[in-house]
């Protein structure tokens, strides 16, 4: 099934454009459909094909060599994956996963290509798409590498664990973001590596600290 | 009694990611507003609430130290 005109017309790619210049466009899309858990794109793989989401959630992430995963971002449905092989022609920067049964649009570069040259304004709203996603990577570069995040979860969570005279409270993985001033998936990243070291535990909706000392030093080595 | 994701129905615009998302299929749509059903199965992996645009869902860690 051809994409629809009204998709394409409240894509932030395709603002601006009439309804006639987006009938005439629809026909260089190709659906495809993910299942559940579907790998779209691997990283480090070459595509030369731009992905819309249509409906779904589509997770975008980075696998350390020591198998770490680190999420980039949750592309929503409007959002777009893949710009960066698109338009300078190397490999995926990230993998893309289907978090549920997702649809997505999917135009070559080659076609992509034509639309800008017939567009111009099209290039421009491009150019506002990645500087948006520019700007939350270099967000996330910024909590990565330069701040010590896990130390301030382990801080975070000593200060409101309970400890059998008072009960512990209750925080969402997004409370603990806004607290540590980080973003949501640096949280979970390093709710991960706590318990990987042994420090934590993730029970259904508990997180039980089994090595109380040692996330107090984690708390105490941020600076 | 199994604990269940917290719905905000004043936030939740019936969108439907986090019932896409949801791994136990424990999540539906009543009346455009997100409803938890057989709660008992919901592993709580927290996909609902980072998928959330609205902030409607809120699955939250109670924090404790083991004796």
């Amino acid at each position: 099934m051809p994409v629809e005109s009204r998709f394409l017309s409240e894509n932030p790619y395709f603002s601006g454009l009439g309804l006639p210049e987006l009938d005439s466009i629809k026909h260089l899309f190709s659906e495809e459909r993910a299942e559940r858990g579907e790998i779209i794109l691997l990283e480090g793989e070459p595509t030369d094909r731009l992905f819309f989401v249509a409906t779904g959630v589509v997770k975008l992430f980075r696998v350390s060599p020591e198998g770490k995963e680190q999420t980039l971002e949750l592309v929503r449905p409007g959002g777009s994956i893949n710009e960066v092989p698109v338009f300078d022609g190397g490999p995926n920067p990230a993998s893309a996963q289907a978090m549920g049964p997702a649809l997505l649009y999917i135009i070559s570069k080659t076609d992509l290509e034509s639309i800008l040259r017939g567009h111009p304004g099209v290039a421009l709203n491009v150019v506002k798409v990645l500087a948006s996603r520019i700007r939350h990577l270099v967000s996330l570069v910024e909590d990565l590498s330069f701040r010590h995040v896990i130390g301030r979860v382990a801080k975070i969570l000593l200060e409101h664990a309970g400890d059998g005279a008072r009960p512990g409270q209750r925080l969402t993985q997004q409370e603990m973001a806004a607290i540590a001033g980080t973003a949501r998936e640096v949280v979970g990243r390093s709710l991960k590596t706590l318990e990987e070291r042994g420090i934590i535990k993730l029970e259904h909706h508990r997180i039980v600290v089994t090595d109380k000392e040692a996330l107090k030093q984690m708390a105490d080595a941020q600076y | 009694m199994a604990e269940a994701p917290v719905i905000d129905r004043t936030k939740c615009d019936g969108c439907g990611l986090c019932v896409n998302v949801c791994v136990c299929n424990v999540l539906i749509l009543v009346d455009q507003i997100v409803t938890v059903i057989e709660v008992e199965r919901c592993d709580w992996c927290v996909n609902c609430e980072a998928v959330c645009p609205t902030g409607a869902i809120a699955c939250s860690f109670e924090i404790v130290i083991q004796d």
